[in-house]
């Protein structure tokens, strides 16, 4: 990984790290239900134990998202959302809160506002960096330009098809952590964690990658503890934009601090003892 | 980047281009000039990798190239013939007007040829399962039809809309094998049933195969659904050559994504002679925005996987397209056109609904040809290219444009019907007892797949009607 550049997600990671767990990462896309109360649900999740919060761009061809996702987000353009709201987003809960906080963006939205333009806006904003689930390194360059520029991260994606030297490509282009999709397949909640995601993880540690965050398919407390116990980081979408559609920003905090008792790597953590603490710790940050 | 140039003002650099030997056939992606290239998501990778390697092995294996060109023949019927429109080309300024009939292929229209040739690469790889997008229709049905003589599972994406203007098309895939899921998502067009599709793919990717139908998307699928349809343009080369003893002044085709276009281009592309023309979806009109012009008014963006022109609001959100002809609805288009574009080496133009189904009527009424919508947007624009074309000189029968009749009509019945005012309050043809529409309430898209043989029922009991 490219590590001259100071990583602000390395750095919540690594706090994390440090009280002896996995980083937990939310998921919210902007402008969803208003942007308002996107900025008020990402400080709930910061909160109460979200170290990264990951805000997507609403996109109109959102072809690596499931059902519940692409609602939100026609949901969202159809209200009038504008790609420039997002660095609204990013500055209101950059300025609540210690949480590193990445959009996720599929590429056109970046490409026609200009990349070296978006960069700067989201560096002005406070923004760690941009989760690219459309753009490979292979057609990075422009990218990789600004990012340096600005000292922002780049988050691709590791899937369980990548092979062996294309894991190997994305993880030195990486900045801050490498995304594993944990399965093959769209964003959406799932019964079970896919056994292929240990194994994913192990191969990108073992390709140089020192921190490798599981995305896709998580959606309760025990996932989280499955996979905190071999992830640097577990990411969690879907389950929040249905907790933020069906009960608002309150629910948002609530399920947020409930897979935070997941992250402990420690066997015995109760969920409950858990959870109770991680809010107060947050706020000392 | 490029921007768009203004129409014509590029030839000289097209000219260069081919004076200095360089060929604008056969190139290879993933780039084509500044399009192309793999705008994909990760997961998808090895699965293009996988599809790239097994194609080019393929297209250099005498064995499959045999087994394409035997089906091609003995199946489908190629080579499609060349017939000249006498009677239509009086409209055309008395330009010698000639009909590359890719409508008479089996299945009705020029997709037969990618079908079979990624069918047949999705058999080497091993897939049991095809899935595919569909606009029209005519893709769907290709693909279900290469599925079933394959013996391969086929699950065919379509628009809710689209289900809807072409319901025989739907009952066709059917009859045929395949399901058809109907996407509700977004516009309910072409671009949201590729969305699906991709969905599923990725989701499927170990035995699945997505034949996508048109020359677009991530590399290798440009190239490769070119290099499938190449057959059109050296049929038609050949067959000009052998009925005039000349090349053409002109080729015309209509392009949504732009694969039967490609096609007939890639013939004539390095004949600097030959000028060459693509013909958009002008819709209700491109000062009204409601249109697919995608090159004519678009901008460079990424859309399924290929850097090219399209039509995008300020945002980079896709714009929603529109037009008469379901085939051409598409905000997106082949990244080659775009670079062809930029050179000035083809001419793209936009054609209105009202153009279209102007030539359309034209064509059934002086050819006895029913052309599919979409192929009418390229025979409205070879009108003009006539008229043009012939402009001064002293016999206008001395001008010779092919067009790529690139599907028929048969479809596109009940649209015309409508648009030509051919129907009463309730649907039935005027003057006759004939209805061209279901009964209100005898089911919905939705639940096309329940049971097809009511719909097979339904649909053949209008027939004898």
């Amino acid at each position: 990984m490219t590590e001259q550049i100071p990583s602000k997600s390395a750095a919540a990671i690594d706090r994390a790290k440090a009280e002896g767990r996995a980083a937990l990462i939310g998921y919210l896309p902007a402008g969803y239900p208003d942007v308002q109360a996107t900025i008020d649900a990402g400080i709930a999740m910061a909160r109460n134990g979200a170290d990264l919060i990951e805000i997507g761009i609403p996109y109109s061809d959102p072809v690596m998202d499931g059902p519940v996702i692409q609602a939100a987000t026609t949901e969202a353009i159809a209200k009038g959302f504008h790609v420039a709201s997002v660095f609204d987003v990013v500055a209101g809960i950059t300025a609540a809160t210690d949480a590193a906080v990445l959009v996720m963006t599929y590429w056109n939205p970046v490409m026609r506002m200009g990349v070296d333009e978006f960069s700067r806006r989201l560096a002005e904003a406070g923004g760690a960096g941009l989760i690219t689930p459309d753009l490979i390194p292979d057609e990075a360059s422009e990218w990789f330009e600004a990012s340096d520029k600005y000292g922002l991260d780049r988050v691709f994606l590791v899937a369980p098809s990548s092979s062996p030297e294309r894991l190997a490509m994305t993880v030195a282009a990486s900045r801050g952590f490498v995304y594993a999709v944990s399965i093959m397949g769209v964003t959406g909640a799932r019964q079970a964690v896919s056994s292929s995601a240990e194994k994913l993880v192990a191969d990108a540690h073992a390709a140089g990658a020192e921190r490798v965050c599981v995305g896709l398919g998580v959606s309760n407390a025990s996932h989280v503890r499955e996979i905190a116990a071999y992830a640097d980081g577990v990411i969690v979408g879907t389950a929040l934009v249905a907790a933020i559609r069906d009960g608002g920003v309150e629910a948002v905090g609530q399920l947020t601090r409930d897979l935070s008792s997941g992250l402990s790597r420690a066997e015995l953590s109760g969920s409950g003892v858990a959870a109770s603490t991680v809010p107060a710790e947050k706020e000392e940050f | 980047m490029v921007d768009a140039p203004t129409a014509g003002s590029n030839e000289n650099a097209a000219d260069a281009f081919l004076q200095g030997g360089t060929t604008l056939r056969h190139a290879p992606g993933p780039y084509f000039g500044s399009y192309g290239g793999r705008w994909m998501p990760e997961s998808l990778i090895a699965a293009l990798d996988e599809l790239e390697d097994t194609f080019d092995k393929a297209k250099a294996d005498p064995e499959f190239l045999a087994q394409l060109s035997e089906l091609n023949k003995n199946y489908s019927g190629r080579p499609s013939l060349l017939t000249e429109a006498k009677r239509f080309s009086a409209y055309a300024g008395g330009a010698r007007i000639f009909l590359k009939r890719e409508d008479l292929n089996h299945t009705g229209s020029h997709k037969i040829n990618n079908v079979l040739g990624q069918a047949l690469l999705a058999k080497r790889m091993g897939k049991t399962r095809v899935i595919a997008e569909t606009g029209a229709g005519q893709h769907g049905v290709a693909s279900a039809t290469a599925a079933a003589l394959l013996g391969l599972e086929c699950v065919v994406y379509m628009g809710a809309e689209d289900c809807r203007r072409q319901a025989l098309n739907v009952a066709r895939m059917q009859l045929l094998g395949a399901t058809v899921v109907p996407v509700t998502n977004g516009s309910q067009t072409l671009k949201d049933a590729i969305n699906d599709a991709l969905r599923d793919w990725v989701a499927n990717v170990e035995n699945t195969h997505y034949l996508l139908g048109t020359a677009a998307g991530a590399h290798p699928f440009p190239a490769m659904v070119r290099f499938f349809h190449e057959v059109i343009g050296e049929e038609a080369r050949a067959q000009i050559l052998e009925q005039t003893g000349r090349l053409p002044d002109a080729v015309c085709a209509c392009i949504g994504g732009g694969s039967n276009a490609i096609g007939i281009f890639h013939g004539f592309l390095d004949d600097p002679s030959v000028k060459i023309y693509g013909f958009e979806a002008g819709g209700d009109g491109v000062e009204t925005g409601r249109h697919a012009a995608t090159i004519t008014l678009g901008r460079p963006g990424v859309l399924h996987g290929a850097r090219s022109y399209l039509m995008q609001d300020e945002d980079g959100q896709t714009i929603e397209s529109h037009s008469i002809s379901a085939g051409l609805d598409y905000p997106g288009v082949g990244p080659e056109h775009s670079y062809l574009a930029d050179i000035g080496r083809v001419t793209y133009e936009p054609i209105t609904d009202a153009e279209a189904m102007d030539a359309f009527r034209l064509l059934c009424r002086t050819e006895g040809i029913i052309p599919a919508i979409e192929s009418s947007h390229a025979l409205a624009g070879a009108l003009k290219v006539g008229q043009r074309l012939v402009e001064g000189k002293e016999n206008p029968a001395h001008t010779i444009v092919i067009v790529n009749l690139s599907g028929r009509g048969d479809k596109d019945v009940q649209t015309a019907a409508e648009w030509f005012d051919m129907l009463d309050e309730d649907g039935n043809v005027k003057g006759t007892t004939l209805s061209t529409r279901k009964p209100k309430g005898a089911g919905t898209f939705a639940d096309v797949n329940a049971d097809p043989n009511a719909d097979v029922k339904a649909q053949t009991s209008e027939d004898q009607n």
